[in-house]
């Protein structure tokens, strides 16, 4: 093996360890902006991940397996609005019981699949005529249609937020809820909608993992992805692109640690295992102590619940 | 039915809120096209009204016409829809917003994507038909105040608005942004909108309106041609009685001075010059008032004597001390006891029942436990002989304070502050929001107080109150005192002028001269 060819294939590791982590903050970063925070990310993947691998197993079906997660994900979240936005319980709390919920009741359900292998899963497709670009297109156009998928939310997402009306009025809620009632805005479907479809791509972030990636169940196969999920969202400055790039060097630290390991020097497998995380972490420490203090901030309403005075 | 030249008609309008009447029957009669002061003293039942013809709150009864129709709104939204539409005193704007995003959020088109230019567009012809400058592109935490408030009143126009009510919108404004509104306010008019002007100033009420209407007490007292009437008559509508001269009473027995203060300098909290040079001195047995316009330094010199602020110059002496930037702790076992002015804000915690906010300045007294340690049964003891002593009216000791009356939460907090070990009171505001009954036990405090050698600072927006208590009474103007009056001397119409920055004895100080002349 080449070192080109080395690095192409850390690259293109990177973008698919990293893609689970993309759907997840994407759903959080939604939520979040429209002001409800949701730290039951871990327990919806691990929700999406062990009912999208039922799915499949039981009818051979990846695409009826990818709505199962969706729908799992979903419902979770809709349960978190319930909490948070109509009975205005504290948001922290809410989020903590829904990711232990998640995690015992994945556990629970998934126990008959331990080791079941599934009939097909997601392989990779390399895209005519882009997969054949030096490099890039080995390193990001030879992928499964989950990748591809996420490639388009993103930017998709990016507009929806900075150039479309739905887009001003999510974040407005996130802001500054009295003012868009005060216009007409309706604050309280638009956080359920948000914290709903923030649901539905953690879920999807776990099924990649399960029908993907692995692809497996394997009992809390996520291992703390959707907290560094929860985090990114906040390093990335509630910014969707931003989000990309931290789910890629996550995926990056990641893959690199196989290779290490693959190459045989000798570091103790669990640092390998850590790296990601803290190198996410501090990387995106630096990056958000460097930016002015004005782009940096959260959506000032975040965490509050909104009641009409 | 309504008339139609009546752009709005609100009719016998009730509302009672627990403990409250806020509207008793109030009318109000706006004709298009006109600038209609609603004026009134705090808690005279001002915002309800607004808060009804805008939505906010429905009224129990009565009702309200627009164009001489009968209407019923739910939401502001339903108002502006109506053509009403409100720049309150607090801005409703998203700070991270540019100043065109923030005027077309909630508006039904364009329905997906957004364009901004055409919007910055229809933004800056606005601005220039009605000379309310602002860059459409600017970010809302970039702009200042009185920009601020152009972008709540583009917003309203744009929305088709053609009644708008401005809540007190000179009280954050500069002087030559106040010229500035008027102007907006008279083309405005000129061009057929509906201004109704919220305020509690007489000479911008004299200056700015066609027609006013006075609110006492919930209900609508009086209305007239503005020409047709004088300061005089609206004060003493707004009062309900022509301010009597100060009660007789025995000449103080003055003591040494408790409180010193000496060409104090200390910024706001928006980075501007706030005191400016301030000197005065309390004496003991003494309640020495500060008048004054909100927003002249007030806030910030009470502050700054019990240490919550830097005093940048000047020195501030407590019973012979220096006792400049010290530590908030150190001015209290000085003998300083605060009355703040947001007293669930600062004074008390609002969660904590009333035992612990009784005890808050006194936890480390042998009285209530030795060392480290609350005994809880002393704090109890300390709390229920409060209580009873200040007549504090709570279902137990244990309900957090939040809960308490504004009258209720006031006497608990003077009982702490009143047996504290102190010679010196700084009391803000005092009674404001309170009803007649615990108005007078404050009072009655304050008064008890003063015959027990305490000096008194006494900062309060309510003359009335001022003259009855004080013995002297300084007039605050833009971070000074700018006169002083002993109690045998008091003249309503000197304190009057000089609050609006003339001293009659003196000449005019200051930016305020151009604002009257400007205003009358």
């Amino acid at each position: 093996m080449g070192n080109s060819s080395m690095l192409v294939s850390i690259l293109a590791a990177a973008v698919s360890s990293g893609t689970p982590i993309l759907f997840a903050a994407l759903g959080e970063l939604i939520a979040e902006s429209a002001g409800v925070m949701n730290l039951g990310v871990e327990g919806m993947m691990l929700a999406g991940a062990v009912t999208g691998f039922l799915a499949s197993v039981r009818t051979g079906n990846l695409l009826l397996g990818v709505v199962a997660a969706l729908l799992a994900g979903g419902l979770l979240a809709l349960l978190h609005a319930f909490m948070c936005i109509t009975l205005k319980v504290n948001q922290v709390v809410s989020g903590l019981a829904l990711t232990l919920f998640g995690t015992g009741v994945s556990g629970y359900l998934g126990k008959s699949v331990i080791g079941v292998p599934l009939p097909n899963h997601f392989t990779s497709v390399p895209l005519p005529l882009l997969s054949k670009i030096p490099l890039v297109g080995q390193v990001l156009f030879n992928h499964d249609w989950l990748v591809y998928l996420s490639f388009l939310i993103v930017p998709a997402l990016w507009y929806l937020f900075y150039r479309t009306r739905p887009g001003l009025h999510l974040r407005a809620v996130g802001e500054s809820p009295q003012t868009a009632d005060a216009l007409g805005v309706n604050v309280f479907r638009i956080r359920y909608v948000s914290v709903v479809v923030g649901g539905m791509l953690a879920g999807l972030g776990g099924a990649y993992l399960s029908l993907a990636y692995a692809p497996s169940w394997i009992e809390n196969m996520t291992a703390g992805r959707g907290w560094i999920a929860v985090a990114l969202v906040i390093f990335a400055v509630w910014n969707p692109v931003r989000a990309l790039a931290g789910s890629y060097l996550f995926g990056g630290v990641d893959a690199m640690g196989f290779r290490i390991q693959a190459l045989g020097v000798r570091v103790p497998s669990f640092f390998l295992k850590m790296m990601p995380y803290v190198f996410t972490i501090v990387v995106l420490i630096l990056i958000t102590a460097s930016s002015s203090k004005q782009s940096s901030r959260a959506p000032e309403a975040l965490g509050v619940p909104y009641e009409r005075e | 039915m309504g008339t139609a030249e009546n752009a709005v008609e609100i009719r016998n309008v009730t509302k009672r809120f627990p403990g409250v009447v806020a509207s008793n029957g109030a009318n109000l009669c706006v004709r298009r096209g006109e600038i209609h002061a609603l004026l009134g003293e705090n808690g005279a039942g001002k915002s309800t009204l607004m808060n009804m013809l805008t939505g906010l709150i429905r009224p129990d009864s009565g009702e309200i016409l627009i164009n001489g129709e009968r209407v019923s709104m739910r939401s502001p939204a339903d108002a502006i829809a109506l053509g009403i539409g409100m720049v309150h005193q607090h801005f409703r704007l998203v700070q991270t917003f540019t100043v065109a995003e923030n005027i077309t959020l909630g508006m039904p088109t364009p329905r997906f994507r957004l364009d901004m230019a055409p919007i910055e567009r229809e933004v800056s012809e606005f601005s220039a038909r009605y000379g309310l400058e602002v860059n459409p592109r600017a970010k809302v935490w970039q702009l200042s105040v009185g920009e601020q408030q152009r972008v709540e009143i583009i917003k309203m126009l744009y929305r088709g608005v053609r009644v708008l009510i401005l809540d007190e919108p000179t009280a954050v404004l500069t002087p030559n942004e106040v010229k500035e509104l008027f102007d907006t306010m008279r083309r405005m008019a000129a061009a057929g909108e509906t201004l109704i002007f919220i305020s509690h100033k007489l000479d911008e009420v004299m200056s700015i309106s066609d027609r006013v209407t006075v609110l006492r007490a919930g209900k609508d007292v009086f209305t007239a041609d503005t020409a047709s009437t004088n300061v005089r008559e609206l004060a003493s509508k707004m009062v309900g009685r022509e301010l009597a001269p100060p009660p007789e009473r025995p000449r103080g027995v003055f003591g040494r001075p408790v409180l010193e203060v000496d060409g104090l300098k200390a910024l706001g909290d928006r980075g501007e010059m706030a005191l400016k040079g301030l000197s005065l001195t309390v004496r003991e047995g003494e309640i020495h008032g500060i008048a004054g316009v909100a927003g002249n330094g007030q806030r910030e010199l009470a502050e700054t004597i019990t240490g919550l602020r830097r005093a940048l110059e000047g020195k501030v002496v407590i019973n012979g001390k220096d006792y400049t930037n010290r530590r908030p702790r150190a001015i209290i076992e000085a003998g300083v006891s605060h009355i703040p002015e947001d007293r669930l804000g600062m004074g008390l915690a609002g969660n904590l029942p009333l035992t612990d906010n009784a005890i808050m300045k006194d936890y480390r007294e042998d009285e209530i436990g030795p060392g480290m340690v609350i005994d809880s049964g002393r704090a109890t003891a300390w709390t229920r002989d409060l209580v009873s002593r200040f007549q504090v009216k709570a279902p137990t000791l244990r309900t957090p304070v939040r809960l308490l009356s504004g009258g209720n939460s006031q006497k608990l907090l003077l009982a702490r502050e009143a047996t504290h070990d102190h010679n010196v009171v700084v009391a803000v505001h005092p009674t404001r929001g309170l009803d007649v009954g615990a108005t007078e036990a404050v009072h009655d405090v304050l008064l008890a107080q003063r015959s027990s050698g305490v000096g008194i600072l006494l900062i309060s927006e309510d003359l009335e109150e001022l003259i009855v208590l004080c013995d002297r009474i300084s007039v605050m103007f833009e971070g000074k005192i700018i006169g002083s009056l002993e109690r045998e001397d008091v003249d309503i119409d000197r304190i009057g002028l000089m609050m609006a920055g003339i001293d009659p004895q003196g000449a005019a100080h200051g930016k305020g001269a151009d604002q009257v002349e400007a205003g009358v």
